[in-house]
């Protein structure tokens, strides 16, 4: 197991690397450069003003010496400096994180103590009404755009009944947890509606289909109770994909985030990470995409650990 | 059985304590609504707070209420002193011609300018506004490494005399008829020094960001109380402030960067009022107007957002002035404006904003007329067969028409101008691209084919150097820089343009201007469209505002808001 996951750690790492170049060359084939901006925005910008800008940014270097630059200030620990927000990286994007973090954590875990729970019991009773019905919520919830759902949740829950904010972090000269925590139920309620739909469709077909194994009609055969068999042996040989599309999910979940941010004003990774490529902010966008990459291979990690545990018949070597 | 039963519990409990969570919270909600503070929501959030590095925007709408600059145009469009006494000119003395007698300048007229920092002027510390804090910005703008984007100001001003602590005199080196919009308006010396000492980190250090709650730095009616990044910014009222008392206890600038939800916290009454100045769109407040029109108070403001369409004149089709005419008299603005608009967005008939003390009516304007542009386009030699026009080697008059995706307002004027033009025989093929690539590159390199709609934002009596003069045509040569996007190149222009800007009386400047006018109504190197209205959507109860209509924010006289009587609880 330590050798798997020190191999799996060393092949990260390589992704991170080689990740890193393809999102600084990436965000450099974009056309024009910050400076292009502000002469876009500020007719009294001479030429000369343009050069030495350019100069001080180190925009003039080419891209490769750029890159070299950043990745040896990055490995002894200076990740830069944002461009948009004039502070080191890691001092804006450490509060940003932390809200995504408790924003998607929050919604994450939700999303998966419904979604299981509803998919078993939906597969327990194929073709019912009640598994109609929660086919016709998930199908809605997938359907419904991110950004449809949330204005909808504003408008039934803030402006309709005025029961809370419509967006923000917390009642400014107010805060504390409560007040925090009302700001929060629209976005975490929004996100989560829709993960609930599309975890739902899948813990539904992945039990359906391990329902029709022959050891689940052994176990019904030997007496053990419907409760059993969906929760003992149903359930647990169904986690195996269900833990796949979850991991994945995860790391889609932390980069999806920008329309929820974005409509209900929290200021979180989604968000800062869109709008420093719209303003070219380099280092910015690098560290956060870059982070973005990594949560996604720690997810599969995860994923491919949790397997073991799941199945013992898969060793990790 | 038991295991479905079990589940059932599991999701009960799961929409119970859901609900529990929004009624528990709910009562809290309702309970925030006084009116000693304000919220205001604006879209973007501002890169940095330092008043000389960037600029945006946002940033100039909230430091305008805690710092006031020497002069701005006020909300008559008339050029006053805020940090000033009285505005030097050069008709009452206060600004003297004169000629260098050594040194680079030597032989050359320059001016003299007087100022005098108005008597109490205190930064939030209770430290005094002094000369010194004019010369540190006048150092910070001139260094090449200080991070100040537009140096042009600094540079211009060869020397500062002090007087006294109050008063001074900056030298400029050559004369401008905006000679008194050029003074650095003062920083904090007694806490920025430290981080100019090394001027290439200035940027990185600079308490602005630092340490943007500390009350030295700013002399308005308010200062900054707290940033939470991206979400907010709130303002208390500066302890130190000389002038009127502001009348709220707190201000909070709210930013939603999405226009859908920032209409949604209006209305839930999260934010009070939506800032014209970044705010709701055009299309927004007018829908919202009709839905609530006793909740709100609406204000559409129209100045110096100027839309327009630049043609391309190294497009051999452009080149030739009929074309242009007649694409101007084959579209009917005003009905689009009506129509688009609800006729709040007046047409431009130059880039000169009718409210602009400069602006001349004696120009050529261009009313629809289909007829007309027949006739044009037949004399350019482009003859009408079948639905399209042809010229004598059998090309097809075919044009391309390029803005941002994803501006409604605009995709909509695109589309009616191809029908519109297709009326009169000609083509019209329409891209759009993200505004990244669009300003980033396309505009900004003269890349695009034919025509190219966008919008510039100027400032009263703005200098048309920038736009017009031919040695500000954006070339590999000079590194894409100047503005003039069109690429026109007029002598009379050119020459109209240089003595208008050493022409510093105002009366000798109109005539000038007239002939700038007529001149670009006439030869036609751009389209005008109309001037965008800002809309501004403010609660009932809320007073005092007046939008100014030019780039200086309402905020330079947030003093003057209040709340009605009808400001108790809602």
């Amino acid at each position: 197991m330590s050798a798997f996951l020190i191999r799996r750690l060393m092949q990260s790492l390589a992704v991170i690397a080689i990740m890193s170049f393809l999102v600084y060359a990436l965000i450099g084939l974009m056309p024009g450069d910050p400076i292009d901006i502000m002469i876009s925005s500020d007719p009294k910008l001479t030429p000369a003003d343009a050069a030495r800008l350019r100069s001080l940014y180190g925009l003039d270097l080419p891209i490769g010496e750029r890159y070299w630059n950043w990745l040896t200030a990055a490995l002894g620990g200076d990740l830069g400096f944002s461009r948009t927000h004039n502070r080191p990286v890691l001092d804006v994007m450490g509060p940003h994180l932390l809200r995504t973090l408790l924003l998607m954590g929050l919604s994450f875990v939700i999303s998966v103590a419904i979604a299981i729970p509803l998919g078993v019991w939906a597969a327990a009773r194929p073709y019912s009404f009640r598994d109609y019905t929660i086919n016709l919520f998930s199908f809605a919830g997938r359907s419904a755009p991110s950004f449809w759902l949330a204005l909808i949740l504003i408008f039934v829950f803030a402006v309709w009944l005025g029961w809370l904010p419509a967006g923000g972090l917390e009642t400014i000269g107010k805060g504390g947890f409560w007040d925090r925590a009302q700001y929060l139920v629209l976005p975490v309620l929004s996100l989560t509606l829709l993960n609930v739909a599309g975890f739902t469709r899948f813990v539904r077909a992945e039990t359906m289909a391990v329902m029709r194994q022959d050891f689940i009609r052994t176990a019904r055969a030997k007496g053990v109770s419907e409760r059993d068999v969906l929760l003992r042996h149903a359930l647990r040989n169904a986690m195996i994909p269900i833990v796949t599309v979850i991991a994945l999910d995860f790391g889609t979940l932390f980069s999806g985030a920008l329309i929820t941010e974005t409509v209900f004003a929290y200021p979180g990774m989604g968000k800062m990470i869109f709008d420093s490529i719209l303003a070219n902010d380099f280092n910015l966008a690098l560290v956060g995409l870059l982070f973005a990459t990594f949560v996604t291979l720690a997810a599969n990690l995860g994923a491919d650990v949790t397997y073991a545990v799941l199945d013992p018949r898969i060793a990790l070597q | 059985m038991r295991a479905s039963a079990n589940l059932r519990c599991m999701i009960g409990t799961a929409i119970f304590l859901l609900t529990l969570l929004c009624v528990a919270v709910a009562p809290a909600q309702a309970q925030e609504k006084r009116r000693d503070g304000l919220t205001i929501g604006i879209t973007q959030f501002p890169s940095t707070f330092n008043p000389m590095i960037d600029s945006m925007l946002a940033k100039s709408y909230i430091l305008a209420m805690v710092r006031r600059p020497f002069v701005t145009f006020d909300r008559d469009w008339k050029l006053v002193c805020l940090l000033c006494e009285t505005l030097p000119t050069v008709e009452n003395g206060g600004a003297k011609v004169f000629t260098f007698d050594k040194g680079e300048l030597k032989g050359k007229k320059g001016l003299r300018i007087t100022w005098r920092i108005r008597k109490g002027a205190k930064w939030g510390d209770g430290r005094p506004v002094t000369v010194d804090d004019v010369v540190f910005a006048w150092k910070v703008g001139r260094h090449p490494q200080s991070g100040v984007a537009g140096r042009e100001p600094f540079l211009r001003t060869v020397a500062i005399e002090r007087i006294d602590d109050r008063t001074f005199v900056q030298v400029l080196d050559k004369l401008r008829y905006d000679y008194n919009q050029l003074v650095p308006d003062p920083m904090p010396a007694h806490l920025e020094s430290a981080a100019f000492s090394d001027p290439k980190e200035y940027r990185r250090r600079t308490a602005y960001d630092r340490d943007p709650a500390n009350p030295g730095l700013y002399y308005g009616p308010y200062r900054i109380g707290r940033i939470v990044s991206g979400s907010h910014v709130e303002l208390v009222p500066n302890g130190t402030w000389w002038g009127r008392k502001p009348n709220f206890r707190r201000v909070v600038v709210r930013v939603i960067g999405n226009t859908a939800a920032l209409e949604a916290n209006l209305r839930a009454g999260d934010i009070d009022y939506a800032a014209g100045e970044l705010g709701l769109s055009l299309d927004q407040a007018t829908g919202l107007r009709r839905r609530s029109p006793d909740r709100y108070d609406f204000i559409f403001k129209a100045g110096l957002i100027y839309e327009h369409i630049d043609f391309n004149l190294d497009n051999p089709i452009l080149k030739d002035k009929r074309v242009r005419q007649a694409l101007a008299y084959g579209m009917d603005r005003k009905l689009m404006s009506e129509q688009l608009f609800g006729g709040l967005q007046p047409v431009a008939h130059t880039n000169i904003s009718p409210l602009d003390r400069v602006a001349s009516k004696d120009v050529t304007t261009y009313p629809f007329d289909p007829k007309k542009a027949a006739a044009l386009l037949d004399a350019a030699g482009w003859k009408r067969r079948g639905g399209w026009r042809y010229n004598a080697k059998g090309e097809r008059l075919t044009l391309s028409l390029m803005t941002t995706a994803g501006n409604r307002a605009r995709e909509q004027v695109m589309e009616i101008l191809q029908a519109y033009w297709r009326r009169i025989g000609v083509e019209i093929r329409l891209k759009t691209q993200p505004a990244r690539v669009y300003f980033g590159r396309t505009v900004l390199r003269r890349e695009f084919p034919a025509m190219a709609m966008y919008a510039w934002i100027s400032a009263p009596e703005s200098n048309p150097r920038g736009t017009l003069h031919s040695s500000e045509i954006p070339t590999a040569e000079n590194n894409w820089s100047g503005q003039n996007f069109p690429g026109f190149r007029n002598a009379e222009m050119d020459r109209l343009i240089e003595t208008l800007e050493v022409t510093l009386k105002l009366k000798d400047r109109v005539p000038i201007w007239r002939r700038i006018q007529q001149i670009y109504a006439g030869e036609l190197p751009v389209l005008p469209l109309y001037f965008r209205a800002n809309p501004y959507v403010f609660p009932r109860w809320l007073k005092g505002i007046r939008p100014t209509g030019h780039q200086f924010s309402t905020t330079l006289w947030v003093e003057d808001w209040h709340a009605g009587a009808d400001a108790k609880q809602q």
